[in-house]
């Protein structure tokens, strides 16, 4: 029993640390991404400078907008021709691109409802942006987090049942002498306290474990990955502080598992 | 010193076991409390160290309401009263001195007045020599001191004891009474439930009778009035 319920724990909290490795990085990556979403705004071809400057002018007062930058289609020629070949200088002539407008949403995860608010303005053609894919990201996340999220509290509450099941059989076994020691007078902590201690031994016991393995886990895996993603977007979260508060949180929880156990036993069997 | 009011247990169950009882009893008696098989006499002597407590009435333990003590003020109350059972409630795997010694332990008593104390009293109930020895190296008379060397240890000013010579001999029985003779002769108060009629009628003390929950009879050197 007493190796079950330390196992549960084990269990519950190697999921828990798996699974905030995962969504952590997930979610620095996301936030990378996010961070790297543009709004090209592509200018209307009949707008001419001073629309152009009217609605320059009214994507900077957006509070929502960030870092508006303006290129015109010259520019935009110069960069289709670095990126894709000199054959492209021979759009010189009758320039087919349009002026753009680059900005970025205040709050990333804001960037499909600004590009809609953009579309609306005057003299502009049509608005793109990373449409689609950092939803779907954002979607996966957040699917990811509640099937998470809904698995760690049912292994939570697995984990509390059997420390709480482990303990009441201790309370079961000393029950002759929890009586003596209620009949004599002994403070209802003073009976209440050993079997607390029983639980969050059991806590930490279950945590040593997920730990050590996931401590191991990470660095291995950051420095195996970490040099393939130089210059890369995508960085794996550091190694500290993040393992070290990860590791806090592992035993945090395996305590509290263990004390939430014990408590409701103690509740229940003590009447203390 | 201990005064009840009214004192009505009903259990869950539904049985009514004490139906309005009304008694005074003074610091330094000795208290019989007598009747038949399921009167409710061991229903009484509990709700006095609140192991049970009355549905209604009240119960005045040296000006504190029993009945309506909170939880957490029950410690306090169980050290000023000691309790000794018919089947003596040791722990098999202590020793007489730790037994003893345990009641003491667990309400934090430093351990040099822990020596002091459960030395003083193993000498009282005279088990000096065993001290060593396991509950089931003893006669049950034997046991029976220890237990109550274990409830007057911590010097409480009520010792209550529920049929204390219920599961022993009639030459141990005179024994063991002499010990609770001994501790009333120094100044504590005794209230002890009993089917003996020998002893209640030969070592003459108050008589408290409960029948069906009420009491019948008090009496101050009354005799047993049951036959057996
Ligand atoms: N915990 C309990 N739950 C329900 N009913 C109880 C409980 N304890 C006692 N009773 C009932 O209350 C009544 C009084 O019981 P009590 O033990 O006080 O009698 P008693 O006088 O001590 O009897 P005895 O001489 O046999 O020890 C009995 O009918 C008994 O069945
Ligand atoms: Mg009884």
């Amino acid at each position: 029993m007493t190796f079950a319920s330390i196992s549960a724990v084990t269990v519950t909290l190697l999921l828990v640390g798996v699974f905030i490795v995962m969504m952590m990085n997930l979610n620095k990556i996301a936030t990378n991404l996010e961070e790297d979403v543009e709004i090209k705004v592509l200018v209307d071809l009949a707008a001419n400078d001073a629309a152009v400057k009217e609605l320059e002018e009214k994507l900077k007062s957006n509070p929502n907008l960030t870092d508006v930058q303006f290129s015109s289609n010259e520019e935009e020629l110069e960069i289709m021709i670095k990126g894709y070949g000199e054959e492209f200088a021979l759009y010189k002539q009758g320039n087919p691109l349009r002026h753009v407008f680059y900005v970025k949403a205040a709050t990333p995860q804001d960037t499909a409802k600004v590009a809609k608010e953009i579309e609306a303005y005057d003299s502009t053609y049509e608005v793109k942006f990373g449409e689609g894919k950092i939803e779907k990201l954002f979607n996966v996340l957040n699917t990811g987090r509640n099937i998470g999220i809904v698995l760690i509290i049912a292994l939570l509450f697995t984990a509390m049942f059997l420390i709480s099941n482990t303990i009441r059989l201790t309370i079961v076994a000393r029950r002759q002498e929890i009586e003596i020691m209620k009949l004599v007078g002994a403070t209802n902590n003073f009976v209440r306290i050993p079997f607390l201690l029983e639980g969050i031994w059991l806590g930490i016991l279950g945590a040593l474990l997920p730990m050590i393995l996931i401590t191991i886990a990470y660095f291995n895996l950051y420095d195996y990955i970490q040099p393939k993603l130089e210059g890369e977007l995508f960085q794996p979260l550091d190694k500290t502080p993040f393992i070290f508060q990860l590791n806090g949180l592992l035993l945090a929880t395996g305590i509290f598992i263990g004390v939430w156990g014990s408590f409701m036993s103690v509740r229940k069997f003590l009447k203390v | 010193m201990i005064k009840m009011k009214n004192v009505y247990k009903k259990y869950a169950n539904g049985v009514v076991a004490t139906n309005g009882i009304n008694i005074e009893i003074d610091r330094g008696e000795f208290v019989y409390v007598v009747g038949p098989s399921g009167a409710g006499k061991s229903t009484f002597i509990k709700m006095i160290y609140r192991e049970e407590v009355p549905t209604s009435g009240e119960i005045i333990f040296d000006k504190i309401n029993i009945a309506q003590l909170k939880q957490k003020e029950v410690p306090q109350l169980r050290r000023r009263i000691g309790v000794v059972f018919q089947d003596f409630k040791l722990l098999p795997k202590l020793t007489v001195y730790e037994n003893v010694a345990f009641a003491l332990e667990v309400i934090e008593e430093t351990p040099e007045n822990i020596r002091k104390k459960v030395t003083e009293v193993l000498a009282l109930v005279g088990l000096t020599k065993k001290a060593r020895m396991f509950p089931n190296e003893l006669s049950g008379g034997e046991q029976q001191r220890v237990s109550i060397a274990r409830s007057i240890v911590n010097q409480p000013e009520v010792v209550i004891a529920d049929e204390p010579t219920g599961n022993l001999d009639p030459e141990t029985s005179w024994d063991i009474m002499e010990v609770f003779e001994k501790i009333n002769a120094r100044g504590t108060t005794i209230i002890m439930a009993t089917h003996n009629k020998e002893v209640v009628n030969t070592i003459r003390h108050r008589v408290v009778a409960i029948e069906g929950g009420i009491i019948t009879r008090d009496e101050i050197g009354g005799d047993y009035g049951y036959e057996q």
